[in-house]
C-alpha cells in the first residue's frame, strides 16, 4: 500500500490488489472462523456458513443473522434488519471508483463485493495509483479470506474449547490506519471534524446504531458544507483544481 | 433446527437485499456523475467514513469486552505509533496493535 511507484501492467496491478488486501484480511480472516463457530454453535448446518457468506458478504450483518435465522425470525424482519444494518452501503457510491471498471461482468461483481473492508482500502489511495485489476483483486481476495475463514471456522468447530477473545480488534485497527493514510493535508480537517461530530452524537443517542446515525449525520452536514460552498462561488473558484483532484 | 426451506429463503431475502443496496445508489448516481455536489461529496466523504468506521469499531470492541477499554485505547495508540514510525506499513501496525490487544486481553 505504500508503494510509491504506480503499478504499470496488468500484472504489476493485480499483485499490488492482492497486497493491499493483506491487511484487510488479518481482520476479515479471524472475523469468519468466528463466523464459522457461531454458525455451529446456534446448530445451524455447515453449509450455511459459506451460503451466507457469499449471498451476504457483509461481516457485521451475517454474525447478527446467525442468531436470528435460528431462532426462526419472520422473514420481514430479517429484511429489515438486512437494510438498517447495511444502508451505510448507499453513501460508498459516492466515492468508490466503479468507473474505473468497464467490463460489466466485473462491474457486477465489484459492487457485489463492495464491503466496508474494500471501500476502506481503496479510498486510503491516490487516485493515480487505482485502477481495475487492482481494485477487482483485492475484492476477490477479500472475499476467499471472508470464505474461507468462514470454512476453517466450521471445521474448528469441533475442536477448539473457546475462540481467541478479542481478535476483532484487527478491524478497528484497520479503519484507524486507513483514516491516517486517508488524511493526507490539512484539506481533510473539516470532513474529520464533521465525522468527529457526527460519530460522537450518534453514540451518545443511538448505540445500538452508532454507525447507521453517523453516516445519515456525516452525509447531512456535508450536504449543508456544500450549501454553503455554493453560495460563495468566488472562493470556490480559486482551487478547483486541488478540489477534484482525487475525484 | 430451522427447515432448510427457511434457511434458503432467509439466504434469498438477505442476498436481494443486500446487492440492491450496492447497487441502486450506482443506477442513481450514474445520472448525476458531474455535478459539483457528486464532485465535492467524493472528496469529501473518505477520510470521514474511514474515521466513523474507526471510531465505531472500536465501540464494538470495548462493548464485546467492557472492561477493556484502557487496552482498547492502549492497541490504537501502538497502531498508530508503528504505522507512523515504520513508514506507514499496514500489515505490520495493524498487526502488531492487534497482538497488543489480543495478549492483554487474554493474559491479564
Amino acid at each position: 500500500m505504500t508503494a510509491p511507484a504506480v503499478p504499470a501492467t496488468r500484472r504489476q496491478r493485480t499483485a499490488a490488489g492482492i497486497r493491499d488486501s493483506f491487511s484487510a484480511g488479518l481482520g476479515i480472516f479471524p472475523l469468519g472462523i468466528a463466523l464459522g463457530l457461531l454458525v455451529l454453535q446456534a446448530g445451524l448446518p455447515w453449509w450455511f456458513t459459506p451460503a451466507l457468506s457469499v449471498s451476504a458478504f457483509a461481516g457485521s450483518l451475517e454474525l447478527l443473522l446467525v442468531g436470528m435465522t435460528a431462532a426462526v425470525t419472520p422473514l420481514a424482519a430479517v429484511a429489515l434488519t438486512v437494510l438498517v444494518v447495511n444502508f451505510r452501503h448507499v453513501f460508498y457510491a459516492f466515492s468508490f471508483p466503479l468507473h474505473l471498471v468497464r467490463h460489466p461482468v466485473a462491474k457486477a461483481y465489484a459492487v457485489y463485493a463492495m464491503i466496508d473492508e474494500a471501500y476502506a482500502v481503496n479510498a486510503s489511495l491516490p487516485a493515480a495509483q487505482r485502477s481495475a485489476p487492482r481494485l477487482l483483486a483485492m475484492q476477490i481476495a477479500c472475499e476467499v479470506y471472508w470464505v474461507g475463514g468462514g470454512l476453517v471456522g466450521v471445521a474448528l468447530g469441533a475442536a477448539l474449547p473457546a475462540p481467541v477473545k478479542g481478535l476483532e480488534f484487527a478491524l478497528c485497527a484497520l479503519f484507524t490506519v486507513l483514516t491516517l493514510d486517508a488524511f493526507r493535508s490539512r484539506r481533510e480537517i473539516p470532513s474529520v471534524l464533521l465525522a468527529g461530530a457526527s460519530v460522537t452524537v450518534a453514540l451518545v443517542l443511538t448505540p445500538g446504531v452508532a454507525l447507521f446515525t453517523a453516516l445519515l449525520m456525516f452525509v447531512g452536514l456535508l450536504l449543508a458544507r456544500h450549501a454553503r460552498a455554493a453560495r460563495r462561488p468566488a472562493e470556490d473558484a480559486r482551487r478547483p483544481a486541488k478540489e477534484t483532484a482525487d475525484a | 433446527m430451522p427447515s432448510t426451506p427457511y434457511l434458503v429463503a432467509v439466504l434469498a431475502v438477505v442476498f436481494s437485499l443486500t446487492l440492491a443496496l450496492r447497487a441502486v445508489p450506482f443506477a442513481v448516481l450514474g445520472r448525476l456523475r458531474g455535478s459539483a455536489i457528486v464532485r465535492r461529496l467524493s472528496v469529501w466523504m473518505p477520510v470521514g467514513i474511514l474515521a466513523i468506521l474507526a471510531v465505531t469499531a472500536l465501540h464494538t470492541t470495548v462493548t464485546a469486552e467492557p472492561g477493556a477499554l484502557g487496552y482498547a485505547l492502549l492497541a490504537v495508540a501502538v497502531t498508530i505509533g508503528v504505522h507512523l514510525l515504520s513508514g506507514r506499513r499496514t500489515i505490520l501496525s495493524v498487526g502488531l496493535g492487534t497482538a497488543v490487544y489480543v495478549v492483554l486481553l487474554n493474559a491479564l
